[in-house]
């Protein structure tokens, strides 16, 4: 009842001085403004790159040789290895191994086109671990991989490259170094994600890989170039990490502090990015916040004035039986008034902006959508009002402190 | 027994300027009828605006009681003050003091808004309009309006909380002499049709003709007081 007699009032009294409501109210439609886009941005981003980070597998390790030349005595990751890795008695945090090994680059042929590329021995586990899927056929069976049988798997721009298409591929022979592979399954684009292209590849059992195409074993048959662990989850990344270690270690009975191997989880590199997007975030929203400040004392320096001007009007108030607290509600009001429909104007404003900028970066070849959050609309209609109101009350206070006869005779 | 509408005993006010004191009241006993019309005359300085904010309760006295309609209020608090303006005080000011952004039935409403009236405000405002002879100027904003409508508009709202007095600190100072004629004759109309206790501040003796009293101050003291015969109140 009274709130929406307050409320006209205010209004009524902010549009009898337009243009000074307008820049008063400027100060809070850019901060709120830049709140919002920042804001967007900021989400925008990090959902971006922690999205692409997500794709490769947060839960899984990557096990690798240690290169550093501190090492001197070194055992190679062996098929031994990922397997003493992969028993849940050992490491009940594993779900599952897989062992990479790759030989080449060697020449590779089929329907006259040669291609040169390295191949890749892998064990039946790697397309559940790596989240492969088939477009085409299967992946390696355990049988083969023990049989060491001549089969593989081809990713689709390999198969364009050499038969033209990737599609009723299954059964064609393709020749590596001149052996005759029979192609059992095509494996679904992933899509070229940066650096790497992870449809041209040719998957064959890690056996077969061993002993039909390695050039020397280095007296160690069973040598693979990479181990990935699947931790059952990616909670539990760091409690698979330190089963791995100490499987290994007693494995190669390697001296302390001089682990003959490096892990490398995606939880280092994500923690790494959401720690500098989180900072960023912060740091444009403390630019912006400062521009709120600013706008909020604007907002009070306005009221000041106002109440100085006013001051017969509060004192005639007064007069007329208008308590401290009537005048204190009528000029907070007033400023929250201000502070909150600029605070709306900043919100169109900023999520405007968050959608340009996302044009801009579309445009530019950097795909990220900008995220204008409910909780980012919520936290600046809550922040533009508390300071229209927190900025509002020493001016507000000072009109409700007015005493009647001193406030009638000014002049 | 008579009916006292307002009761001032030995009422003193102070003014602190640095060191210097002024005696703005020096102790002034003033007891008013209920229905009297009260003109208070007296020379610049002689205290009748200080005595005019101490009856209106828009200021305390530095000492003495103050009974308004049986109350004590000489030292009430701030809200408690503005409660009984609300109620029991009209104002006429010289320089009307309406509110320039609205209208004269929202100017007249507003001593209900502060009186927490809800419902049948407006139409208490244009009754009150009529009454002073604007009922075709409802809607008008104070710029639209004469000096004398003005005044109209401000007696409106004087009246529009049903008050037990009302005062008029110089309600004609800013009006040509026919306008101020005008306004004399409502104030005394509505005294006589309504019973209102009167209080009219004034430097014209045309105005205090009319009154059936008439008090002259003159260092904060009531140096003259006359009650006229052929107005009884
Ligand atoms: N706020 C104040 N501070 C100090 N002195 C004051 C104050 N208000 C009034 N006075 C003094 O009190 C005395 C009475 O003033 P008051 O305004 O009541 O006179 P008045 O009779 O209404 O005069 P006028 O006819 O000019 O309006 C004067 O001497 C004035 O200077
Ligand atoms: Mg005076």
């Amino acid at each position: 009842m009274f709130l929406t007699q307050n409320l006209l009032e205010a209004l009524e009294s902010l549009t009898t001085n337009k243009l000074r409501s307008g820049l008063t109210m400027l100060g809070i439609v850019i901060g709120v403004g830049a709140v919002i886009a920042l804001l967007a941005v900021g989400q925008g981003a990090s959902a971006t790159i922690s999205g692409s980070i997500n794709s490769i597998g947060t839960n899984l390790i990557f096990i690798v040789p240690n290169r550093s030349t501190d090492i001197t005595v070194r055992r190679p990751l062996t098929l031994q290895d990922a397997q003493a890795i992969g028993d849940p008695l050992n490491a009940p945090s594993i779900l599952l191994t897989s062992v990479l090994y790759t030989v080449g680059p060697v020449k590779v042929s089929a329907a006259g086109q040669t291609v040169s590329m390295s191949i890749d021995g892998v064990t039946s586990t790697y397309a559940d671990v790596r989240n492969l899927t088939m477009a085409e056929g299967d992946f390696i069976s355990d049988t083969q991989m023990t049989g060491r049988a001549s089969v593989a798997v081809l990713g689709t721009t390999t198969a364009e490259n050499l038969f033209g298409t990737s599609s009723n591929l299954i059964g064609e022979t393709v020749r590596i170094s001149g052996q005759p592979f029979r192609i059992i399954g095509i494996q679904a684009s992933k899509g070229g994600s940066g650096f790497t292209n992870s449809d041209d590849v040719i998957y064959i059992p890690f056996t077969t890989a061993v002993s039909r195409l390695a050039q020397s074993t280095d007296g160690a048959p069973d040598r693979v170039d990479m181990i990935v662990a699947q931790a059952v989850s990616a909670n539990a990344v760091p409690q698979a990490s330190d089963e791995i270690k100490q499987i290994i270690r007693s494995r190669h009975n390697t001296e302390v502090g001089k682990d003959d191997f490096t892990l490398e989880t995606q939880q280092d590199i994500l923690s790494v990015t959401s720690q500098i997007t989180g900072v960023l975030t912060i740091f444009l929203g403390g630019i912006a916040a400062i521009s709120l400040l600013v706008g909020g004392i604007g907002i009070m320096n306005i009221m000041l004035v106002s109440v100085t001007e006013r001051t017969r009007e509060i004192g005639l108030r007064k007069a007329l039986g208008a308590r401290r607290r009537d005048i204190l509600i009528q000029f907070l009001t007033e400023s929250a008034t201000l502070s909150v429909v600029g605070g709306f104007i900043g919100i169109g404003l900023g999520a405007g902006l968050a959608y340009a900028i996302g044009l801009i970066a579309n445009a530019t070849g950097n795909s990220f959508t900008p995220v204008v959050g409910l909780n980012s609309i919520l936290l600046a209609t809550i922040f533009s009002a508390t300071i229209g109101l927190f900025f509002g009350i020493y001016p507000a206070s000072r009109a409700a402190g007015l005493q009647p006869v001193e406030a009638l005779r000014y002049e | 027994m008579d009916d006292w509408v307002i009761e001032l005993e030995d009422i003193r006010k102070v003014y602190r300027m640095g060191i210097e004191e002024v005696n703005a009241l020096a102790g002034l006993t003033l007891r008013v009828k209920r229905g009297e019309v009260l003109a208070i005359m007296g020379p610049s300085g002689s205290g009748k605006s200080t005595l005019m904010n101490i009856i209106g309760c828009l200021d305390r006295p530095t000492s003495g009681t103050y009974h308004l309609d049986g109350k004590t209020v000489s030292q009430l608090a701030d809200d408690a003050l503005a409660e009984i303006r609300n109620k029991k005080v009209g104002f006429v000011f010289q320089s009307f003091n309406l509110l320039g952004r609205s209208t004269a039935s929202a100017n007249v409403e507003l001593p209900l808004r502060y009186a927490g009236v809800n419902h049948g405000r407006r139409e208490r405002a244009q009754k009150m309009l009529r009454l002073v002879g604007l009922g075709e100027r409802m809607d008008h904003k104070p710029m639209e309006l004469s000096g004398g409508q003005q005044q109209r508009v401000a007696i409106a709202r004087a009246l529009v909380n049903d008050p037990a007095i009302i005062l008029a600190d110089e309600p004609t100072g800013n009006l040509d002499s026919r306008s101020g004629a005008e306004i004399l004759d409502l104030l005394l109309q509505l005294n006589r049709e309504q019973g209102t206790t009167l209080v009219i501040v004034t430097h014209d003796p045309n105005v205090a003709k009319h009154a059936s009293r008439v008090i002259r101050l003159k260092d904060g003291c009531i140096e003259e007081d006359h009650v006229s015969d052929t107005k009884p109140a």
